[in-house]
């Protein structure tokens, strides 16, 4: 990998980035619209955390990490503060995997 | 900008993305660790996390380089991964399209994490704003900071699963879409949408399946007609 493909890299990345607000400020953002596109957001990190507690290396990640996921949602549902839900979540499934189970 | 500076009702978010960044940081020092062993120049790993700070799109392009598949290659891969950033862009792009400068940085600096936490921070635009640049910010230096040790540490490589890192990622941003998820039909168009992101995951590149999911918004859009109709 050389220093042109970093950079290239940096740039495809970052036109990517510059897409949603140019799109943005091409149209007149209605309060539907805005609506609309924060629960479009939602709706991907939502995608990401079950895509992300379900997957890795293109197949299923095994037990222990879904699990740490479902504590850390368990515990946000009841309001714990975000540092509780993370760490709890990785103390799970690190605990998990150190009991033998993947 | 010094935490004491920060009006109290920010420093709740300087706070966790502060601990956020401990995991953060171990992420790049794999990140930095496993460029070096595959035989990479310092300064590539350095100037990647740099000039680009998307660790999946990074670790993806990486991977395709190392597995020989070639540099084009990992950068179709890499700015696949990233794509997810379009819908961010739109939900978040408001917060810091200003000026010519906090234009550049906040587009530079669109991330998951300063999404969700911005999204998180509700209807209240200032605060929004503050939770976006804080977060980003201090991950921007987690990971750069994590980069360069990984590289200096030299073969030495953490998994960052052995800490379960990889189940605080998604239960942070499960964390912060929570509220928002109160919302009926927010909640909808998410099971709708994670739904086909988890079916379509084992078949699709990396990437895809994330940005499938925003069909679960055509689960809400009919809902109007057919419930006026019902009253």
């Amino acid at each position: 990998m050389t220093m042109t493909a970093v950079l290239a890299l940096a740039v495809g990345v970052f036109l990517v980035r510059l897409a949603g607000p140019l799109m943005r400020s091409r149209i007149n953002v209605s309060e539907r619209t805005e609506t609309l596109m924060k629960r479009g957001a939602i709706v991907v990190l939502a995608a990401l955390v079950i895509t992300g507690a379900l997957f890795a290396d293109g197949g299923f990640a095994g037990w222990a990490l879904p699990a740490g996921v479902l504590v850390g949602g368990l515990l946000a549902w009841r309001r714990a503060p975000i540092l509780v839900v993370v760490i709890a979540a990785a103390a799970t499934t690190a605990l998990l995997r150190l009991g033998g189970i993947a | 900008m010094p935490p004491r500076f920060l009006p109290e009702r920010d420093r709740d978010v300087f706070r966790d993305a502060l601990a956020m960044s401990i995991g953060i940081g171990i992420v790049g020092v794999s990140f930095g660790a496993l460029a070096t062993s595959a035989g990479l120049p310092w300064w590539i790993p350095v100037a990647m996390s740099f000039l680009t700070f998307a660790a999946t799109s990074q670790f993806a392009m990486l991977a395709v380089v190392m597995a020989g598949g070639g540099v084009l290659a990992g950068l179709a891969a890499g700015v696949l991964v990233h794509l997810r950033h379009i819908p961010y862009g739109l939900a978040v792009g408001n917060l810091y399209w200003d000026k010519w400068w906090t234009r550049f940085l906040g587009t530079f600096m669109l991330i998951d994490q300063s999404t969700a936490f911005a999204l998180a921070a509700g209807d209240d635009r200032r605060r929004a704003k503050a939770a976006y640049w804080i977060t980003t910010s201090i991950m921007f230096v987690a990971w750069n900071v994590g980069t360069v040790v990984g590289v200096l540490a030299g073969g030495f490589i953490p998994d960052p699963n052995v800490f379960g890192l990889d189940a605080a990622f998604p239960a942070l941003l499960l964390a912060l879409v929570m509220p928002a998820l109160k919302d009926r039909d927010t909640l909808l168009a998410a099971l709708v949408g994670a739904a086909i992101a988890a079916a379509t995951a084992p078949f699709l590149p990396t990437g895809i399946p994330v940005l499938l999911a925003l069909v679960g918004l055509l689960a809400t859009w009919p809902r109007r007609k057919p419930k006026e109709d019902a009253a």
